[in-house]
This record gives structure tokens, C-alpha cells and sequence, in this order.
């Protein structure tokens, strides 16, 4: 067991789990007690466009996958801005639309795309340490606006047309809020797949929420409950050769559905 | 007492998609003012008072609030929202985060505030809801959230307070104490109430305000059945609850 901890790649898993841990503490209980989960879901999956874009181009596929994650959450601000009343049709329009231009282009990409399944599924096991100093970045980053911002976000989240009449730019918190979920999505592609990186953004946060009933300790909570999933999820996959991101919801999940059903017998 | 109005209201209109939402609005609000608004649905008050707020932009005319344009000096008014949301209910947060969202400030890189712990309890203590400082907005009752909303709006110190209907979802004996405390900050500031609940008013206005589209404005405090009739174009039984309620006359 301790042997493994010799292991690069192993090293590297825990590390990124660390991290992306982080990212979803804080930017999960945004999401949820905002009540964007939709949004966040959208983003991740019109970023699989990108990605599929720079894979057939040859870039690295995060670069896509970064630039067009951000490029739609600065979209979906202008669109809230408007006021769009139709936001959520337009994002599951999106949302298709971002998944099928990434397969198309990654079926027209010559050879065998053997990393497709990694980006749709995640693999912490392949996390190269070049991706962790960008995590680490884009961590810092996180940590910096959310510290800078935080009685902002606070009082946008809570009540928004309250936060306007106090002379807080409101739209722009909350775009600026939109690229802090489109950064923890890229962050997450690598590890849990742009098909199951929700569950890390909302389980850990939504179980915290069960013990704790401020944001700043709900997002403490739910970051050591995320880095729990993640460590024993990365364990189930290494020792029974699962998926590690499937391996990861499963646990989360799991505990999440565990949790709820003890809850209800208290009740 | 200084006669200059703090809110001034002139000719004013506001379409929205073409319709026409508000017209020729005409109204001055002095100091000792207690304003009720009122009128059906959709009569156009929350416009009204986005417009005051600075929120909106009026189509034609203008408005003033202590002299100024009305986005230049609105984090002078306090302002207590309709609390309509669930989101209040299970939103982790307590009273005493809710109401320091009272002193944030439009300039976020300016300095911060001095000593906003202080006039936290502060407002809390006027409303006496200073017992419930470190609880959770959702074990609240609606009255107690109301009147923490309300220490919210009055922790900055505004020169004016505009309620969005004050007393929805509140009992008769907690409405009472809300006019309790709403007479009292009267003897400092103006107030304006916006509901369409007209057994709202209490005896405490001193001014009428009856918008449907138009704004027909009594001074006296009493409205006729005739005005009721023009706001709300058809007769409308009014009920009294207990309560002294200058708007009714007798039937």
C-alpha cells in the first residue's frame, strides 16, 4: 500500500485530487446554492466541443476545451445580462451541440482516439505535472476572487435585485462567477470527464450543506468530503482496474444516497 | 423643516415592450412623508419603485431623489424587497450576514466599512430582533425575517425607506408591531409602502398614493370610494382586521 505512494503517477493522482478538490468546495457551493447546476452541466459539455476541435487540430485538447468553456460562460453572462427568460432552452441546445461537434471532429481526427473515453470518463491516473501547475493556477485564481469577492457573491447569491439597489454590478459578478465555474470545469474534464464532473460539483457540497449552514463552512466541508471521494475512489479503481471517474461517482453517489436514506429513517 | 423635496417625481413615463406601464407621474415626497402606494397587480409599483431605485430608467421625464439622479445617491434609501423567494428559506445563511449585506458598498475596492458589527446590532436592536443575531435565516417566521429584512434596509442609515409589501404573509398582531416600528423611524425619515393589500395602510400615512397606470395622489390620508373605484375600476369590498385603518370608511 505505502509502495504505491512511490509510484509518479500515483503521486500525481493525489495531488490533482487535492486540488480539484479545492476548485469544488468552493465553486460547487456557488453552484448549488445558486442554483446553476444546469448551467455548470452546460458548460462542461459545450467545452467537449472544443476539445474535440483542438484534438482534431492538433493542440492540446484542454487549450480547447479551456477557451471555449470560457468563451461560453462569458455567453451565458451577456445572456443573463439581457435578461433571456428562455436561458435554460438555449443551454440544452448548446449542450447537444457542444457534444456532437466534439465527436464529429474527433471521428474526422486520423488514427485511433484513444483519449476520447478519458475526456468523456476522466483519468486521474494520467494527470501529467504540467496539467497540476495549471490546476494549481487555476486553484489560485479561485482562491483569489472568491476571497476578494466573497460578502459580493454572498449577497448576488442570495438576493440579486437587493445586491443592485446597494450599487453592486451584479452582472458583472456574476460573469466573473460564470468563468470560476468554467475553470473548475476544465480543471475537472481531466480527472472526472465532461460527462460525470457534475457529481463533484454538487454531492460533496450538497452532503456538507447537511452539517454545516454557512457558505464559507459548507465550502471547507465539502472539500475534505470531495477529496474523500476522490482518494477512495482512485483507490477502488487502481485495485479493481475500474474507471476512476465512473469509480469516483459511484462512491459519491453512494454515500450521497446512504446519507439520505439514514436521514429519512431519522425523520 | 427644510421644504425641499427628497424625492421628486416629474411627469414622468415609462413603456415597457410598448405598453404603456406608467403615465405623466407626478409626486413629491418630503421629509415628514409617509407614503402608501397602492393599486391592483400590475399597476405598475414595483416599476415605480425601480424607477425611484434608479433600477430603470424612466421612457420621459425626470426624477430626482435628494436633488440627484436616482442611480448616483440609491444606496442612500434602504430598501426592503418583496420576500417572496423560497430561496430565503433554505439559503445557508444567518441573520447577522443578512443584514451586513445592508452596508456593502457600490465601490468594491474602496476601504472597508468602519465598523459595521456595531451598527449591525444596532439596526437588529430597532427592530428587537437582536436575540436572534447567530440564527439561521430559515428558522425564522415571517414576520421575523420581515423585520430582519427590515434592519437590513436601515443599517446604513438611509434618508429614505421603501417597503415592497410589507405585510404579505404577515399576521394581524405582527403587522401591528411593523407599524410600530415603521412610526417611530418616521419621526427620522420618510417612508414609502408599496402594497395591494389596502387593509395595509395604517393610521400612520399621511399620503395615498393610488397607481393603475396613473397616479392619483391624496394628501389628507383619506381616499374616497371613488378613487379605489378609478385605481382598481370596479367596487372593491374592504375589510377591516382589528385595526385602526384610516382608508376605510364606514359600512
Amino acid at each position: 500500500m505505502i509502495d504505491l505512494l512511490t509510484y509518479e503517477f500515483i503521486q500525481h493522482a493525489i495531488l490533482a485530487a487535492i486540488l480539484v478538490s479545492i476548485a469544488c468546495g468552493i465553486i460547487g457551493t456557488y453552484v448549488v446554492i445558486n442554483r446553476i447546476v444546469f448551467i455548470s452541466g452546460g458548460i462542461a459539455h459545450i467545452a467537449f466541443g472544443g476539445l474535440g476541435a483542438a484534438y482534431y487540430l492538433g493542440f492540446n485538447p484542454l487549450i480547447g476545451a479551456s477557451s471555449i468553456s470560457l468563451l461560453s460562460a462569458l455567453g451565458l453572462g451577456w445572456m443573463d445580462c439581457q435578461g433571456n427568460e428562455r436561458e435554460d432552452t438555449i443551454i440544452g441546445i448548446l449542450w447537444a451541440l457542444g457534444m456532437a461537434i466534439g465527436s464529429i471532429f474527433i471521428s474526422l481526427s486520423p488514427g485511433y482516439a484513444p483519449d476520447l473515453m478519458s475526456y468523456l470518463f476522466g483519468s486521474i491516473l494520467t494527470v501529467s505535472s504540467q496539467d497540476l501547475s495549471f490546476m494549481l493556477a487555476w486553484d489560485l485564481i479561485i482562491l483569489f476572487f472568491v476571497t476578494f469577492f466573497f460578502k459580493q457573491f454572498q449577497a448576488i447569491s442570495y438576493d440579486r435585485e437587493y445586491a443592485r439597489t446597494r450599487g453592486i454590478p451584479v452582472h458583472a459578478l456574476y460573469t466573473i462567477l460564470l468563468l470560476l465555474i468554467a475553470i473548475t470545469v476544465v480543471m475537472l474534464i481531466q480527472v472526472m470527464g465532461a460527462l460525470l464532473l457534475i457529481a463533484l460539483i454538487t454531492i460533496p457540497v450538497t452532503i456538507a450543506n447537511i452539517f454545516s449552514q454557512s457558505i464559507r463552512k459548507i465550502m471547507v466541508c465539502s472539500f475534505f468530503i470531495s477529496l474523500v471521494f476522490t482518494l477512495s475512489g482512485l483507490w477502488l479503481s487502481y485495485f479493481f482496474n475500474l474507471p476512476s471517474g465512473a469509480a469516483i461517482v459511484v462512491v459519491a453517489g453512494g454515500s450521497y444516497m446512504i446519507l439520505k436514506g439514514v436521514r429519512l429513517k431519522i425523520n | 423643516m427644510n421644504n425641499e423635496p427628497i424625492l421628486e417625481i416629474q411627469n414622468v413615463y415609462f413603456t415597457y415592450k410598448r405598453q404603456p406601464v406608467l403615465d405623466e407621474i407626478n409626486l413629491a415626497l418630503y421629509r415628514e412623508d409617509f407614503l402608501a402606494l397602492i393599486g391592483p397587480n400590475g399597476g405598475g409599483k414595483t416599476t415605480l419603485v425601480k424607477l425611484i431605485l434608479g433600477l430603470l430608467k424612466p421612457s420621459r421625464g425626470n426624477i430626482f431623489l435628494f436633488g440627484k439622479r436616482p442611480e448616483s445617491v440609491r444606496s442612500s434609501v434602504g430598501y426592503v424587497p418583496q420576500k417572496s423567494t423560497e430561496r430565503y428559506r433554505d439559503f445557508p445563511i444567518n441573520v447577522h450576514e443578512v443584514v451586513r449585506m445592508g452596508c456593502l458598498k457600490a465601490h468594491i475596492f474602496k476601504k472597508k466599512e468602519s465598523s459595521p458589527t456595531h451598527s449591525i446590532e444596532g439596526a437588529l436592536e430597532s427592530v428587537s430582533m437582536s436575540s436572534y443575531m447567530h440564527r439561521q435565516i430559515g428558522e425564522l417566521s415571517g414576520g421575523q425575517l420581515q423585520r430582519v429584512l427590515i434592519a437590513r434596509a436601515l443599517v446604513s442609515n438611509p434618508a429614505l425607506l421603501i417597503m415592497d409589501e410589507p405585510t404579505a404573509s404577515i399576521d394581524t398582531e405582527m403587522e401591528k408591531g411593523l407599524y410600530d416600528i415603521l412610526k417611530d423611524l418616521n419621526k427620522k425619515i420618510p417612508i414609502i409602502i408599496v402594497t395591494h393589500d389596502l387593509t395595509a395602510i395604517s393610521e400612520n400615512v399621511n399620503k395615498i398614493g393610488c397607481l393603475n397606470r396613473y397616479l392619483y395622489c391624496h394628501r389628507s390620508g383619506e381616499v374616497t370610494e371613488e378613487d379605489i373605484l378609478k385605481t382598481y375600476n370596479c367596487p372593491i369590498e374592504l375589510l377591516a382586521h382589528g385595526l385602526p385603518h384610516k382608508v376605510l370608511k364606514k359600512h
